[in-house]
């Protein structure tokens, strides 16, 4: 059975161009911190693939920090940021509800542990911060304000948020304003520049890169402290050897998905359109999550009601459908996602829900599989009930 | 799926056997670090892992289940209750009754699936249930409870088998639950210390404890801290005066007294339990019909007769048997198959 893949938001396949650019440097030897021939020969793939992303972001290659990933992207920006500017007195984080949890947890975390005062930006019921909340709490008392982060793009019920409007708030207050862009790289267009965002977090599987490798987009001037301390051999703001391979896999995803990124986004947002009418069909009193204009071109998030989401889950995995039910899991049991709950859903709704997400490999027919079953899974789910 | 080898390798068996098979853990707390860790397999994050790892092995899917809440009403606090009401509960046999076989049967079966089948080692076939030929091993006891339909529905795939062919078995197939340790005492009393789980539940409730002419003869903190044919733990400060050993004899909750004697008193003959159960291949016995009786998990087999009037259980056993404890399962059996349960109410 030919499963519909429409969990691209958790990760989507890599790019035939990524998996030859990482691929062909597999075998070669070199750390780009060495001297010799190796070390340089290796130092041309790291800084080639920095400039490249550089210029598919609207950034300068010095402004490229790489990374593990999304979750040490964001890591470095919260922390680092926290705590280069806790000792002149800015003890506030300002951080929307609905983050990911790799940029929520460090922020609870450094609240818990760090003396840091957090505050959560509400959203309204489509899960959009409003520019005139982050306004009032800067304005509280701007001087005690570390930094404000807000994602660009909601991972779970794909959102769009007011970016550009939002950093040009903390810009007038000198507060650095940090943007997790994981989901929105290859959907929306973005321009770090252009932005007024001081640092920036993208991941590479989540653009048709290899797993492992990321980035913080970091503006000049802006220095967080380490989170991992060593050889200092991005910027000095993070350590660790290069992984060479997988910069230059990142690279070329990058770069392929945001030049396709318009033709992508209009695809996906046909596609997407699609899955919803055909779902409401099947399932008239489907909820819809998020904003119904702005948001990702790949992303569909429901709520069924008076079902749950796990069970939805299971029995569309057994027909072939690999979704999401987007939120958190500890110990494999589902939480109630806290976008949700933001966005002033009760437990109920936001235990019945799912993210159908797509990507650059997805086509008519994943829609199809989605409209010949979500009706029987649903009866099935809800004669299993809320347990 | 609980992490541990028994159902890693029935998982694995009815898979093998053409099931559409779907693995389940079933998350029994809202806190799992609450409960026991490591060797008791069933609530920890790293039972779960070794469930999803089993899973992944067998080559199934594999979800967990949170069954907290029910877990908690059904099974916890009706333990807390019952030793409040001067009765010694079974609660791995409530977890059968009311969360395998009932809670997740009645999900499973809405849900599209046809039965539940768990790593219980006892047979059915044709939905009757017998002993496991490891006897040492035997859970027909904790699944006497079960009722016909219930029955119909659960799959027992290692119900030929001893735990030493299952163990090799799961070493065979590769499964890493192979040499993990056989889970002992109650899963939700992390520590094993089953009177101070109580203790902080109930509270200290001090009461006397007399012997059978109502002497006091010593004091306890709680009366649903003991259990009928208990010796230990007793602390009473003055000897019989024969010399002999005194045991727990009786639990009176309302005047909180805790009644204490020799041996011979403990010895009963006549049972009255309540809520029968007939999931046998016999009809419920108007007459006496003469069968055996297990009374606890793991304990003695009697023989005895047995009838049901109206919704209680007679039982005379043909010889005396001691610590028969009110709250505890009497299971019936014909030979090795089960006929029917009741829970215990008085004996004499």
């Amino acid at each position: 059975m030919q499963s519909a893949y429409l969990d691209h938001a958790a990760t989507t396949p890599m790019l035939p161009e990524a998996i030859e650019a990482m691929t062909a440097h597999l075998g070669r030897v070199g750390n780009a911190s060495s001297l010799h021939a190796a070390g340089r020969r290796t130092r041309q793939v790291v800084e080639e693939s920095r400039e490249s992303i550089a210029d598919a972001l609207g950034a300068r290659p010095s402004e490229v920090v790489f990374t593990s990933g999304g979750t040490e992207a964001d890591n470095l920006a919260i922390k680092g940021l926290y705590w280069a500017r806790r000792a002149a007195g800015a003890t506030r984080i300002l951080i929307s509800a609905v983050e990911h949890h790799a940029a929520l947890d460090p922020a609870h975390w450094l609240g818990d542990r760090q003396g840091a005062t957090v505050e959560l930006l509400d959203v309204d019921e489509s899960g959009r911060v409003h520019p005139q909340t982050l306004r009032e709490a800067v304005e509280r008392d701007p001087d005690s304000v570390a930094l404000v982060s807000v994602m660009w793009a909601n991972n779970e019920v794909g959102t769009v948020q007011p970016v550009r409007v939002l950093a040009a708030i903390a810009r007038d207050h000198g507060i650095p304003f940090h943007t997790d862009a994981v989901q929105a790289i290859g959907q929306l267009p973005v321009d770090f520049a252009d932005s007024g965002a001081d640092a920036l977090t993208l991941s590479g599987h989540k653009v048709g890169g290899p797993m492992g490798v990321g980035a913080l987009l970091l503006a000049r001037g802006v220095d967080p402290v380490p989170v991992l301390h060593g050889g200092g051999q991005e910027r000095d703001v993070r350590s660790g050897t290069l992984d060479a391979p997988s910069v230059a896999g990142l690279a070329v995803a990058v770069q392929t998905a945001v030049a396709r990124q318009a033709e992508t986004a209009a695809r996906l947002s046909g596609l997407r359109d699609e899955l919803i009418r055909r779902v409401r069909q099947a399932v008239p009193d489907v909820i819809l999550n998020g904003d119904p204009e702005n948001r990702l071109p790949g992303n569909a998030h429901f709520s069924f009601p008076g079902c749950e989401g796990d069970a939805l889950l299971m029995l569309l995995d057994a027909k072939g459908v690999e979704c999401s039910t987007g939120s958190a899991c500890s110990a494999g049991v589902a939480q109630p996602s806290h976008v949700l709950l933001a966005m002033g859903a009760d437990g109920v709704r936001a235990r019945g829900s799912l993210r159908f997400s797509l990507g650059h490999t997805s086509t008519e027919a994943d829609v199809d599989r989605v409209a010949d079953v979500i009706g029987l899974v649903v009866e099935r789910a809800r004669r299993a009930g809320l347990s | 799926m609980s992490g541990g080898v028994d159902s890693a390798v029935a998982a694995a068996r009815i898979a093998e056997a053409g099931h559409d098979v779907t693995g389940v853990h079933l998350a029994l707390s809202a806190n799992p670090q609450s409960y026991r860790t490591g060797a008791r397999g069933c609530c920890t994050i790293e039972d779960s892992r070794d469930a999803r790892r089993a899973a992944d092995v067998i080559g199934i899917p594999f979800y967990v289940w949170d069954m907290a809440e029910r877990f908690h009403r059904d099974v916890v606090e009706d333990f807390v209750s019952e030793y409040a009401a001067g009765r010694t509960p079974n609660p791995c046999l409530r977890c059968n009754e009311k969360i395998k076989f009932e809670a997740v049967l009645d999900r499973a079966l809405a849900l599209g699936f046809d039965a539940v089948a768990t790593g219980h080692h006892a047979r059915i076939a044709d939905g009757v249930l017998s002993r496991s030929p490891d006897a040492g091993k035997d859970q027909s006891y904790v699944l006497g409870v079960l009722t016909r339909e219930q029955l119909k529905h659960a799959i027992f795939p290692l119900g030929d088998s001893t735990k030493a062919e299952v163990r090799e078995e799961a070493a065979r197939r590769g499964l890493m639950v192979a040499d993990k340790p056989d889970s002992h005492d109650i899963c939700f009393i992390a520590d094993g210390d089953t009177r101070g789980f109580l203790a902080d539940r109930l509270g200290a409730a001090e009461g006397p404890i007399v012997d059978e002419s109502g002497e006091v003869v010593g004091s306890h903190e709680g009366a649903y801290g003991f259990t009928v044919g208990q010796r230990k733990g007793l602390r009473i400060d003055r000897p019989a005066p024969d010399g002999r050993p005194r045991y727990v004899l009786s639990i009176e909750p309302v005047s909180n007294t805790v009644t204490v004697g020799p041996r011979s008193s403990l010895e009963v003959t006549s049972i009255v339990a309540s809520r029968p159960v007939w999931n046998g291949p016999v009809d419920a016995p108007v007459e006496p019909l003469s069968c055996t009786v297990q009374l606890r998990a793991h304990g003695e087999v009697y023989g005895c007769r047995a009838r049901l009037s109206g919704e209680e259980v007679h039982i005379t056993l043909d010889a005396p048997a001691a610590g028969v404890a009110a709250g505890q399962a009497a299971v019936l059996y014909l030979g090795d198959t089960v006929i029917g349960s009741a829970t215990i109410a008085s004996a004499s």
